[in-house]
């Protein structure tokens, strides 16, 4: 039963991926963008945990968590780049 | 080695270490200097002596000391009859030039320097004689070279001088080069680099199909070095130099260098008829041409150096002959010439110091001004002609007699004819060395009032004179040395005696017809020296500049062509040359059949795919906008990432996920201060070009992995993968490899990354010093559309975040070893942490509460990765061998401590010390541009506001 559970889930975030890809290509604005990158890689963390589950494995459990703990950064170095220009002020 | 064998060593080091004490002691004086000097060539001298008894009975003495055995680089000497002949005559002369320098060199010279040049080149040469190994012999002969250019150029203040010693460089350097070629086939045929081993491969080496090439290539280095015709023009130049260096360098020594290995190599490559007729003639044709122009020369230093020119012609003829009679006389006149011809150095040096000219036609009638260096330079000058009852006379007459009956070419006269020539103009100019210089009327215009010099100055001449004489009168004194190093040069027992009277030979009568035709051609000097001067003849300084503006023209050329300035030529050139050099490999080896099938692509893998591919493509159309594209870069860095995890590659992921998230600060830290869209400057064409080396880079990189992957290929990861516990002491392979397998490759990039965060930071103050400085205050930066600069929910999240991401960053370097991570991820992973801070309350908040600074960092992870490497040494175990214990202390379980783990230490310190630093001189511009800084951690602070309300 899981095994379509996972299939089902991955599929969902598969297309929300190329959903994302979608916002990224066509905009219109920066924050659109941004926030379509950040989506991704909240989508990529999950797809990674599944994966993790599928295969009855912590490794890629890590390695998600490390997106989720630094991936947030680049998000917010490009809102402070829109915002302010210098991300280091 | 043998007791004797440690004090050839000690010979062979001696003026080395002795070459540090003169620049040091000339603070003392110039005569002390000039003592400390002395010191370790006389002590040299005389260990050299004590070892001449076993070397004349035939013993060689050998030292050996390993260097690199891997590629046959061993410092050996050894030291047999040539040696000790040539190493004689370096550590004598060098004493006598010593002192004679001392008198020579003016209170402005630079003495100390002086004599420390005269030692190195002493040391090298010595290295040349005393080398038992021809790569060793290589060095040392570029050693003579470098230093040499040292005492030509001496008087820097002189343009003769700068322009003579790089000729001199430029020439005898290339002639290096082309001998370094040589030695490296010799070595190739004989299956070693030991002159010893070599010496006794002659009939393999003649045999060879590369004994030809191998000849022309050292013949070439021996050539330019002893000034053989046509590269002889460096010589006179070099003549620019204080007359110490020419006596000594230019009779004696370096020049000779040349003969010596001709005389070294004698038993491998002479008695072919390529030798004959390459080295015998050149040697002639040099003889002749050296002496008749040097008759016709007015600077009485021209004219020794042209007939040294000759005389090194006479001794490069006589080894080219190849016989062993002829290989005697070579050796006596090696001692001859140098007895005569240092000597008269001396006199032309004597007179040039005292008259201050040596043009010989201001000079005459000196016999009774200076009688003491009239007597010296008569008797060197006779011996040089060739008159009886002085040593010169001796090797000459043997000289022809070897060549009266030597054929060239079916003809058996040419060589003979050619030699009675040559020695006829020897007699003419030795004659008129002494008649025009010291005979005739005394003259009152001499442009200094001439006396003779103090003792000191005539000391070395007067002694070789003695020499000269002794050896003239009694020749058999000189039996035993010339003996011992004959039957070292032919490598056959030999016993000559040298005498005075031979009989009625073909030889005297040569003789007889040199000296009468001598004295006829000078008597008729004055005609035939307007004739010489109205006769058109090339010059070859003029060629030699010629021909160094043509090559520095082309290589001018090449350069601009190759290295514009635009860093799309260098990467067209690069990838161009890569992709060529990829397919005429792939055409060369066929390729096997496949052996592995595709694997399947799960739907939600193709996506990814799909992702990464788009990203890549859409970059290429919206490049121009920078942002646009950095949010397109962190779709692929993303997917890269993604794609690690999948393929199983825990390691890069985690390293792919921190860099990408580093880069990406980097890189909009940058871009705040350029312009928002990149101008369009490519034509069409251009682009279309561009556009066929991508894909074709690309494509070949794409099929190259393809191919790969489905080959089953043995690599190297099978020895990583086996080993990786047993030698490493860690199960991730990857982190062993770094820290251990590979460690010193990583030691390497950390001090690279080290560098590179130095390299920023400078140029960035450079930067801000310099008049960009200036513009970036004019301009405004940045955009004011949100008024918070420092968020209050931003602060807070990243306090919040900032422990835990410590912990995660310690918690993977400590497990580095055994799984997923190391010590270059945690130190991106705290480097991240701490730049949330930055981003967070701003830079001069986060500075203020900075303990160490960023450069200390980096230091001190290179040292900690340098000492734990160095640390195996204590153990004597090659650099950076790692070990590892099991600790068990209660109550934490078992765990392993290895000596990786330090390094792994000192690789997490530069990485986070390196990125910090570039963002944290990057970040600064912005201050420059004219930025406000904060002190609160954030610019809105409820709490404040609350206690504000309270208070009212």
């Amino acid at each position: 039963m899981i095994e379509y559970a996972l299939l089902f889930a991955a599929g969902c975030y598969g297309i929300a991926l190329l959903m994302d890809l979608w916002r990224i290509v066509l905009g219109p604005d920066s924050a659109d963008r941004i926030l379509a990158l950040d989506t991704m890689v909240i989508n990529v963390i999950a797809l990674l945990v599944l994966y993790g589950v599928w295969r009855g494995t912590e490794v890629y459990f890590e390695a998600a968590m490390l997106i989720a703990m630094v991936g947030f950064v680049s998000t917010v170095a490009y809102c402070r780049y829109i915002l302010r220009g210098d991300i280091i002020e | 080695m043998s007791h004797e064998g440690y004090l050839l060593l000690f010979i062979a080091v001696l003026p080395f270490v002795g070459a540090l004490v003169p620049g040091v002691m000339i603070r003392a004086g110039r005569t002390a200097c000039a003592s400390f000097a002395a010191v370790p060539t006389a002590l040299a001298f005389i260990l050299l002596l004590m070892l001449a008894p076993s070397v004349m009975r035939g013993e060689v003495i050998q030292a050996e000391l390993e260097w690199l055995p891997q590629l046959g680089l061993s410092a050996s000497f050894f030291l047999d009859g040539l040696g000790l002949l040539f190493a004689g005559m370096i550590l004598g002369v060098g004493l006598l030039i010593i002192l004679y320098a001392r008198f020579y060199l003016s209170h402005e010279d630079p003495v100390g320097q002086f004599y420390t040049y005269l030692l190195l080149f002493q040391g090298a040469m010595l290295g040349i004689v005393l080398s038992d190994n021809i790569l060793l012999l290589l060095i040392f002969w570029e050693l003579t070279s470098l230093s040499s250019f040292l005492l030509i150029g001496y008087w820097k203040h002189l343009p003769e001088g700068r322009q003579g010693a790089r000729m001199a460089l430029a020439v005898t350097g290339a002639g290096g080069l082309a001998m370094i070629g040589g030695m490296l086939i010799l070595g190739s045929i004989a299956g070693s680099y030991n002159l010893t081993d070599i010496l006794e491969q002659g009939d393999a080496i003649r045999a060879s199909d590369w004994y030809m090439p191998a000849l022309i290539l050292i013949l070439l280095g021996a050539f330019t070095k002893s000034a053989q015709f046509p590269f002889h023009f460096w010589l006179p130049h070099a003549m620019a130099a204080p007359t110490p260096v020419s006596a000594y360098l230019h009779s004696a020594t370096m020049v000779k260098a040349g003969v010596f290995l001709l005389a070294r190599m004698w038993p491998v490559l002479s008695g072919t008829d390529a030798w004959f007729y390459i080295v015998a003639t050149t040697g002639l044709v040099t003889m002749v041409l050296g002496a008749l122009i040097a008759l016709f020369k007015d600077d009485l230093k021209a004219l020794l150096a042209f007939s040294t020119v000759s005389h090194l012609g006479l001794l490069t003829m006589l080894l080219g002959f190849g016989t062993q009679a002829a290989a005697v006389a070579a050796v006596f006149h090696i001692i001859n010439h140098l007895t005569f011809k240092a000597a008269l150095f001396m006199t032309a040096g004597i007179v040039d110091h005292e008259t201050h000219t040596r043009d010989i036609k201001r000079l005459g009638g000196l016999r009774h001004l200076m009688p003491v260096t009239f007597v010296i330079g008569t008797v060197a000058a006779l011996s040089m002609a060739g008159i009886p009852l002085f040593n010169g006379f001796l090797s000459k007459e043997m000289m022809l007699e070897e060549a009266s009956h030597t054929y060239w070419a079916g003809s058996a006269y040419a060589v003979p004819v050619m030699a009675t020539i040559g020695a006829l103009l020897s007699v003419a100019y030795s004659l008129r060395f002494i008649s025009h210089v010291f005979l005739g009327p005394q003259r009152d215009d001499y442009p200094h009032k001439p006396h003779d010099p103090p003792f000191g100055m005539w000391a070395s001449p007067g002694l070789l004179i003695v020499l000269v004489l002794l050896i003239g009168v009694a020749p058999f004194v000189a039996d035993g040395i010339v003996a011992t190093a004959a039957s070292a040069v032919t490598g056959a027992e030999l016993h000559p005696h040298l005498k005075i009277w031979h009989g009625v030979t073909p030889a005297l009568w040569m003789s007889v017809a040199a000296v009468a035709g001598g004295v006829v051609l000078l008597s008729a000097h004055a005609p035939l020296d307007r004739l010489w001067a109205a006769a058109p003849r090339p010059e070859a300084k003029a060629i030699f500049h010629r021909l160094v503006a043509a090559v520095v023209g082309f290589s001018r050329w090449f350069t601009e062509v190759t290295h514009n300035g635009a860093i799309s030529r260098y990467l067209a050139i690069f990838t161009l040359a890569s992709v060529l050099v990829g397919w005429m490999a792939y055409r060369g080896s066929g390729l096997p059949l496949p052996t592995r099938g595709l694997l399947p692509v799960p739907p939600v893998i193709a996506v990814g795919w799909i992702l990464l591919i788009a990203a890549t493509a859409y970059v290429v159309v919206v490049h121009h906008n920078r942002f646009q594209s950095l949010v397109l870069i962190g779709i692929i860095g993303l997917m890269i990432s993604a794609g690690f995890v999948y393929l199983s590659a825990p390691d890069l992921a985690l390293t792919q996920i921190s860099v990408e998230t580093v880069t990406i600060m980097l890189l909009l830290l940058a871009l705040n201060f350029m312009p928002q869209m990149t101008p369009k400057e490519s034509s069409m064409g251009r682009k279309l070009r561009d556009a066929i080396i991508a894909v074709a880079a690309g494509g070949s990189v794409g099929a190259l992995a393809y191919a790969f992957m489905l080959r089953d290929v043995e690599t190297i990861s099978d020895y990583h993968l086996a080993n990786s516990y047993e030698g490493g002491g860690g199960t991730n392979v990857v982190n062993v490899i770094l820290v251990d397998f590979r460690g010193y490759d990583t030691y390497g990039e950390i001090i690279v990354l080290g560098i590179a965060g130095f390299v920023i930071y400078a140029l960035m103050r450079a930067l801000l010093d310099g008049p960009a400085a200036r513009r970036l205050r004019t301009l405004e930066f940045g955009y004011n559309i949100s008024k918070d600069r420092h968020p209050l929910m931003m602060v807070v999240v990243t306090r919040v975040l900032m422990p835990i991401a410590v912990v995660v960053g310690i918690y993977i370097f400590l497990r580095g070893h055994n799984q997923p991570g190391g010590g270059f991820v945690a130190g991106l992973v705290i480097a991240i942490a701490l730049l949330m801070q930055y981003m967070a309350s701003g830079f001069f908040w986060t500075q203020a509460r900075k303990k160490i600074e960023y450069h200390t960092l980096i230091g001190i992870g290179v040292v900690i990765a340098g000492l734990t490497g160095a640390g195996a040494w204590l153990y004597a175990r090659p650099f950076l061998t790692s070990s590892y214990t099991y600790v068990h202390w209660p109550p934490i379980e078992e765990f392993e401590l290895a000596t990786a783990m330090l390094f792994d230490l000192g690789v997490f310190l530069t990485v986070l010390g390196a990125v910090m630093l570039m963002l944290y001189s990057l970040s600064r511009i912005a201050r420059y541009a004219g930025e406000t800084v904060n002190v609160e951690p954030m610019d809105y602070d409820p709490g404040e506001r609350a206690e504000e309300k309270v208070e009212a």
